[in-house]
């Protein structure tokens, strides 16, 4: 599934709200990927071409940071808290449930596009270890027998 | 737009304290990240819903978070003539009992987890009372706030307005005393003149190293540039450690008042807050926080009638753990990618921009306000003699109160982890406490009467850090713990310099050697050496700190190592390919249910007679472990 980039918008974002400035490049890049829940070839190559830079450029940005990404990603996003005091209590038990109930690995999208599954480094909700995310949703105090219950929640 | 002026300060100050105290009911839900997290957003609207339905007259506000995160979601109510009290774990239930109570006309106090009579704020040193007219006696019993065993040894500065204030509101910060420091400043106080309070006040840099920040000021007053910049490095990344998180959230105008202080003192008009990208709600306080400083005139021109400009953006991280370092956080706020550079010459110097930038961390701003407005004397005596002031700790991992703390400087290890923590959960064994983050160390039971200051913590091969405190267990594989930092640095590292990006990638592969059983004899001194070289040639202090989790785990418990290595045996239970689930015949009681969850299918048993878990399709993902309530299943 790849969307149809829609020039316009990228160039509002580009050139209106941050003005042609590629020192906004990451924060161009970030609005782009909220945009489209990944960033499109096309749409770097539109940067790039806006901000009179090179493509590799905005490519070696694009892939340097970890909020920003190169694939399109599901309706989902299951952000599994990896923080120092999630993994004592826990966190890897609560991935690998994760894999095995979705089948697809930390990184991957479940091929009907409904999760994408990442890692993150502490959310700051230390006192809920093991903890998730579910897009907005917070759910902590986690067990491994509790996640399909939750996962089943999301459409 | 008219500048801000002392008669405005006052007066603003005037409708603050009428919004903290209302003279009516007045509820505060904390609705930091982690309120909202365990339910308090829904807690909030039912409030609401509820006291319009009994038509009750309440100022309802929602306040920062009050640092005891294990019992959240926290609600304050202050009835008229009664005592504020603080509920704690509120369920809908109960708020509904007591939105019963205010709709009667008053409150039994049942269930309340401790009173308040009074305010005091470090800022100005003020004080309040709540005026208490007919006092119940259920509400006599009900403990003070500071006498709970949590809060009795803390002393707030970076804290202060945490969970008393509504953070959208500048005139509850300027009721605490907020902005009139910005007001001394700028009507009385030369440049050189606060530079040189910062230094005497001997404080030091919150986010990591601990650099005195006075000395960091006057080097960048005094390096040449026409721009000069103030940034505040919001990019909290360690692992376990949230306090920045909880102050931009819950008190964003101490880090703004900081930060135009710093401002003048250094001679720069524009400020950068780079925050975490996973910190989406400290992004939108700290926005709204720098739309009304600059409505009440704090930020833009002429501040006070003062000729002194100062503006304040807002940059979002990427999310590397990298841009936590001073040239790699510049290089990230210029749009590249956030790479660290050598440090031949001082970001203080030249930094954003190849300009002259002074970059603290977020905790550092907030404490800037409290030590203008109490002089460098009055924070200087808290504290050690090289540490001064408070820090705040986040202590979590296995304690029984996870929660922020703010402490003075010199309390000891012991102090933080019993009295306040309230110790190890489970009646288990305290092993060891992780301090500095992924650069820092774990610190052994035995040194638990440790003071605890920047100096003492390196002392022992750990550091200060951010301040995240993880308490580990019996339950706690050390070599684990090594090999999980190494892990985190091995993903975190940009690839710049050789040592860091193949030398941690090595010790990796060494670690999980030894984690999954493989490790040889000579690993202990391969580790050994490699650690030495990285620390002594790594670029930047990601790198250079990186194998202090190895050092202090080999030099504290060099025994796990070995029982990994040797014996080929994890003692504390984790290491998977070291361990088997068995279950003991005598305690199960045949109820299916570790069958029932187990996804290989490895248990068998028939109903109420003991189960066998079978080796050779157990993949050891512990869920039996978990969901046995008769603690049948052991780890061998």
């Amino acid at each position: 599934m790849v969307n149809e980039i829609d020039v316009k918008k990228i160039d509002s974002i580009v050139m209106d709200k941050y003005e042609a400035d590629s020192e906004n490049l990451l924060h161009i890049l970030q609005d782009i990927n909220s945009e489209y829940s990944y960033i499109p070839e096309q749409g770097m190559k539109i940067v790039a071409e806006r901000l009179c830079i090179p493509v590799s450029q905005v490519y070696s940005v694009a892939t340097y940071y970890k909020a920003l990404n190169l694939e399109p990603r599901g309706r989902h996003v299951i952000s599994v808290c990896t923080g120092t005091a999630c993994h004592v209590r826990g966190a890897g038990k609560i991935i690998e449930k994760i894999e095995r109930e979705l089948g697809i690995k930390a990184g991957g999208t479940s091929s009907d596009m409904k999760f994408s599954l990442q890692t993150v480094r502490c959310i700051g909700c230390c006192s809920l270890g093991p903890v998730i995310n579910v897009g907005e949703d917070t759910h902590g105090r986690l067990k491994q027998d509790a996640l399909p219950k939750i996962l089943k929640k999301y459409e | 737009m008219s500048y801000a002026t002392i008669e405005k300060l006052n007066s603003l100050k005037e409708s603050g304290l009428k919004r903290i105290y209302p003279g009516r009911i007045k509820i505060n839900v904390g609705m930091a990240t982690c309120g909202i997290s365990t339910g308090a957003g829904r807690l909030y609207d039912q409030l609401l819903e509820e006291l319009e339905k009994f038509k009750i007259d309440a100022l309802v506000a929602r306040s920062g978070c009050l640092g005891f995160c294990q019992i959240e979601p926290l609600i304050d109510i202050t009835f008229p003539g009664y005592p504020k009290l603080i509920y704690s774990r509120v369920t809908p239930d109960q708020l509904s009992g007591i939105v019963k109570e205010l709709a009667d006309g008053g409150l039994t106090g049942k269930g309340a987890l401790a009173r308040v009579t009074e305010d005091s704020s470090s800022v100005d040193g003020s004080m309040r009372d709540y005026p208490l007219t007919g006092i119940i006696e259920g509400i006599k019993d009900i403990p003070l706030i500071s006498d709970l065993g949590f809060y009795k040894k803390q002393l707030k500065i970076a804290l202060n307005n945490c969970g008393l204030i509504d953070p959208d509101s500048i005139e509850e910060y300027i009721a605490r005393g907020g902005y009139y420091p910005l007001y001394k400043v700028l009507s009385g106080l030369k440049p050189e003149e606060v530079v040189d309070e910062i230094k005497k006040s001997g404080l030091r840099g919150r986010g990591g190293g601990g650099f005195p920040t006075g000395i960091k000021w006057e080097t960048c007053r005094n390096a040449k540039g026409e721009s000069k910049y103030i940034i505040c490095n919001a990019d909290e990344g360690d692992p376990g450690a949230y306090m920045d998180r909880s102050i931009m959230e819950g008190d964003p105008h101490s880090v703004i008042e900081g930060m135009i202080i710093g401002g003048y003192a250094i001679g720069s008009s524009q400020g950068y807050i780079y925050v975490r990208n996973e910190y989406p709600l400290a992004v939108k306080k700290c926005r709204i926080a720098i739309d009304k400083a600059h409505e009440c005139g704090f930020l833009g021109e002429n501040i006070f009638g003062s000729g002194f400009n100062f503006d304040i953006k807002i940059s979002r991280g990427g999310g590397a753990f990298v841009c936590g370092e001073s040239t790699a956080l510049m290089a990230s706020l210029e749009g590249k990618i956030g790479r660290p550079r050598a440090k031949y010459i001082h970001t203080v110097k030249r930094g954003f921009r190849d300009s002259p930038s002074n970059l603290n961390n977020v905790e550092t701003w907030a404490n800037v306000p409290t030590i203008i407005s109490r002089g460098s004397g009055w924070y200087k005596k808290i504290g050690t003699e090289k540490s001064a002031g408070t820090k705040v700790f986040s202590v979590v991992g296995k304690i029984n109160n996870t929660g922020l703390v703010e402490v003075p400087m010199g309390i000891s290890l012991r102090e933080i982890i019993y009295d306040i923590g309230g110790g190890i959960p489970g009646g288990k064994r305290f092993k060891a406490v992780q301090t500095g983050g992924p650069s820092g160390g774990c610190i052994p039971e035995r040194l638990i009467d440790l003071s605890v200051d920047f100096d003492e913590l390196t002392k022992v091969g750990s550091m200060m850090g951010s301040g995240g405190m993880i308490v580990m267990d019996e339950n706690t594989c050390m070599v684990d713990i090594a090999r999980y930092f190494i892990d985190f640095l091995k993903d975190e590292s940009c690839g710049k310099c050789v040592p860091c990006r193949e030398g941690i990638y090595r010790l990796h592969e060494i670690l999980t050697g030894i984690c999954n059983g493989e490790g040889k004899e000579e690993d202990i001194d391969l580790l050994l050496e490699m650690s030495r070289s990285i620390k002594m040639t790594a670029l930047c202090g990601l790198g250079s700190t990186s194998p202090n989790s190895i050092l202090t785990t080999l030099e504290y418990f060099r025994d796990e190592y070995e029982a990994h290595i040797i014996d080929k045996k994890c003692p504390a239970g984790v290491c998977k390919a070291l361990i088997t689930y068995t279950i003991d015949p005598e305690k199960c009681t045949g109820c299916v249910r570790c069958a029932k969850e187990c996804p290989q299918e490895a248990i068998s048993g028939e109903k109420k007679t003991p189960h066998v878990i079978h080796q050779e399709k157990c993949i050891k993902c512990g869920v039996c472990f978990e969901v046995c309530n008769f603690k049948s299943v052991v780890i061998n």
